[in-house]
């Protein structure tokens, strides 16, 4: 082990591939979509499927730069479409969630599918309520546990379920539920569930109108005695109890280690859509004869130089903090800090980069002619889900300051 | 393959650094602030490490493969001692890098002995003017050839000035090109008057005018051919950007240590969202911005264009010096105004980061 920053092979392999599939298959319909909220992107979802899934054409002999090639391939994705990239027919969290908590013989029956042929299928992840956001003990869905027939039966209604519209209605999709087996354990009694698409008593109500990410499905879901098998719960089933304070949170946390693996992606995705503005300004400008200048003094910058000097430091710092959080998971370390500075950072850095770009470019920036006031909206979601800014401050906090949560909340 | 884990050698140099500037460094910051001076002591310990002779080769008495990525991890933990005491061990690096880099055979075999014998002797360099848009890359310090000689005419500024040291290295225009000349100190026409700053005030700087100062045509850095400083000017960015980052880890630790144990309204201010946010931001800022140090020292390890790498690393570095000691200062409250405390005496070297630090150290 030391210190580098080249790529392998294999992901500049990756970075080339989808860069093309970028520019090619998803900038040409990127205002469509974004203008035609909730159609069905369809030259893109069968793009993917039939095509992109396929991955890029790395030698498989090769080294790879393993979590950190995935974020590479978020991020240029993410530089092409951001919802595009929400709306690809994958397991997408739902996968993650499947990933983290689940058993090998459950991620091989509930992913599987999603290798094989047919029609293109997606997943989702419902943990969102109306009244549990970032405070996510506090939802209220129940899962029972139905001894007789060795069912669950979930009740209660999901919002911001990502692609959850597909997931929830095409066959082979499944959607993770998290939902509470006991309600007085508190945390210890969060588990998560995988729904079947179109399983009976899970309705999807409808979707959001949203500011950006217009492409990508957000769904409500409502499950009304909602029977899915024993062994669809992920995990442990046992409920930890409040008082076995060194054990009560393994269930929750076992749900929550999902974040760990999902939040260096979403951090990706963030760097993604402001690369695309940063690009997309830094060309403007040079085609109009001003280039940035690294190396004139501070007092010959233009406010333009300095501006652009500072969001290219800050893009690069969060692409860093991103792979570094990556790397870890290749490594097997526990990465639940750097996980959520990245996530921290790059939802931020992104959301003010996208911003001072439709300032820089004035009415240019404005006009929905070009897509940087699309990156504008775009990115603003990066500092919101999956964690928001404040919930990573406080994870990162925590583990700063060494406090456990209920030190600081 | 991307990879953010030191090798083991690097590990445990890191290590043997950071119990340096634990045990000898940090006990004496204070002091030599307030002071005005550094401690020869710890100079001459420092010394004793060997910390310098890594970019230097095995024949002028060096040894270990030149390695950038190495002076960040080394600047980062003596500046997490000391910002001036840091900038003061390292300074022989001054010389020592350009003219291992750039310098001629003669020009090798005069200098960099030197710096590896059994006395710390440090280096000089002098890129800073003393004009608020004093420019590193086009000085008005300008060198006139004149037959056998050239003739340098200029004043710099915040040169380390330690005391021991033989020649400086000065940057001057030549002919429309900046070019490194090798100048001693105790050249005629050279005057050097003790500068007063804002921080960093253990550290001995002056401001030196040169007034016809003539050195012999072989004192120009690489000869008649020699190349560009702009090489040199990134390796002084990447090592500021390390200081600063070592300066901040400071700040955050202290910053953490006194928000947990200072209570307020009966709990410590480290459980309220407003200090625990501020240590969360600093924390990520640090990392960032050590990251991007980091990247910026591999590309010069590896030989590839380093000067937008440099620039942006130490952009960020500068500005997350600034807040993190800012905010160091803020949670202290009034006590972080009172210099029996170590924030504000970060906040004042941040300023040095901020407006003018530049190859005050090389990696």
């Amino acid at each position: 082990m030391t210190i580098s920053f080249d790529l392998t092979k294999n992901s500049q392999i990756s970075v080339e591939h989808y860069n093309k599939m970028a520019r090619e298959v998803m900038r040409p319909i990127s205002r469509k979509y974004d203008e035609e909220e909730h159609a069905l992107p369809v030259e893109w979802v069968d793009h993917w499927w039939n095509e992109g899934r396929k991955g890029a054409p790395v030698d498989i002999a090769e080294a790879t730069d393993g979590f950190v090639t995935i974020c590479i391939q978020a991020e240029e994705i993410c530089w092409g479409d951001c919802g595009l990239y929400l709306r690809m027919p994958t397991p997408a969290l739902g996968g993650s969630a499947v990933g983290a908590a689940g058993t090998p013989e459950q991620q091989q029956r509930f992913l599987g599918p999603f290798r094989e042929d047919g029609h293109p299928i997606w997943g989702a992840m419902a943990i969102t309520e109306s009244s549990a956001g970032s405070d996510a003990s506090a939802i209220e869905t129940t899962a029972d546990f139905d001894a007789e027939t060795e069912e669950w039966i979930l009740n209660g209604t999901k919002i911001f379920c990502t692609a959850g519209a597909q997931a929830s209605t095409i066959d082979g999709g499944l959607t993770v539920v998290w939902a509470t087996v006991d309600k007085s354990a508190g945390r210890g009694g969060i588990k998560s569930f995988v729904v079947p698409a179109n399983t009976p008593g899970m309705e999807l109500i409808g979707c959001e109108k949203k500011m950006g990410i217009r492409a990508s499905d957000t769904a409500t879901l409502r499950f009304e005695n909602c029977r899915i098998p024993k062994d669809h719960l992920l995990g442990n089933p046992d409920v930890q109890k409040k008082s076995a304070k060194k054990t009560g949170d393994k269930g929750f946390k076992g749900a929550m280690a999902t974040f760990d693996a999902s939040r260096p992606i979403v951090a990706a995705m963030a760097v993604g859509v402001g690369r695309a503005s940063l690009d997309f300004l830094k060309e403007e400008f040079e085609r109009q004869g001003v280039p940035i200048r690294y190396d004139a003094p501070p007092r010959e910058l233009t406010a333009f130089e300095r501006d652009v000097i500072e969001m290219e430091a800050d893009l690069q710092a969060a692409r860093l903090l991103t792979w570094k959080a990556a790397w870890m998971m290749n490594t097997g370390k526990p990465n639940n800090l750097e996980a959520s500075m990245a996530k921290a950072k790059a939802g931020l850095a992104v959301t003010k980069i996208c911003q001072k770009a439709v300032e820089l470019l004035g009415p240019v920036g404005y006009s929905r002619k070009i897509l940087v006031e699309k990156w504008f909206r775009d990115a603003k979601i990066n500092d919101i889900f999956e964690g928001t800014q404040q919930i990573n401050q406080l994870i990162v906090a925590r583990r700063i300051l060494d406090y456990p949560s209920a030190m600081l909340r | 393959m991307i990879d953010f884990e030191p090798s083991e050698e690097e590990a445990l140099i890191v290590e043997t650094v950071h119990q340096f500037a634990e045990n000898e460094i940090r006990p004496v910051a204070r002091d030599c602030e307030e002071k005005g001076e550094l401690s020869s002591a710890v100079l001459a310990s420092a010394h004793e490490l060997g910390l310098v002779t890594n970019g230097i080769p095995e024949k002028y008495g060096g040894g270990g493969e030149p390695s950038a990525v190495l002076g960040c991890l080394i600047a980062e933990e003596l500046a997490w001692g000391d910002l001036s005491t840091a900038l003061g061990i390292l300074s022989p690096s001054l010389l020592a890098i350009p003219v291992a880099r750039l310098g001629d055979e003669e020009q090798k075999a005069r200098i960099l002995p030197s710096l590896t014998g059994t006395q710390f002797v440090p280096g000089a360099l002098a890129a800073v003017e003393p004009r608020f848009d004093s420019d590193i890359y086009r000085p008005q310090t300008k060198a006139h050839r004149e037959g056998d000689v050239y003739r340098i005419e200029g004043v710099k500024c915040q040169v380390p000035w330690l005391d021991g040291g033989t020649d400086v290295l000065v940057f001057a225009e030549e002919e429309g090109t900046t070019r490194g000349f090798l100048v001693p100190r105790d050249a005629a026409g050279l005057e050097a008057e003790m500068e007063k700053n804002l921080g960093t005030q253990a550290l001995p700087l002056a401001e030196i005018t040169l007034a016809g100062v003539e050195v012999p045509a072989h004192a120009r850095l690489g000869g008649q051919e020699g190349p560009g400083l702009e090489e040199i000017i990134d390796r002084g960015r990447v090592g500021l950007a390390a200081c600063a980052v070592g300066m901040s880890r400071a700040g955050l630790e202290v910053a953490r240590d006194y928000a947990k144990e200072r209570e307020t309204f009966g709990a410590p201010i480290a459980t309220r969202q407003a200090i625990a946010f501020k240590i969360a931001d600093m924390a990520i800022e640090i990392d960032g911005a050590r990251l991007l140090a980091w990247e910026a020292a591999y590309a010069l390890d590896q030989g590839k264009p380093a000067g937008r790498l440099a620039t942006l690393a130490y952009s960020q570095a500068r500005r997350v010096a600034l807040k993190v000691a800012d905010d160091a200062v803020q949670i202290f409250g009034g006590h972080g105004f009172i210099r029996d405390y170590l924030p504000e005496m970060y906040l004042r070297n941040a300023g040095g980061f901020i407006s003018s630090f530049e190859a005050l150290t090389l990696v």
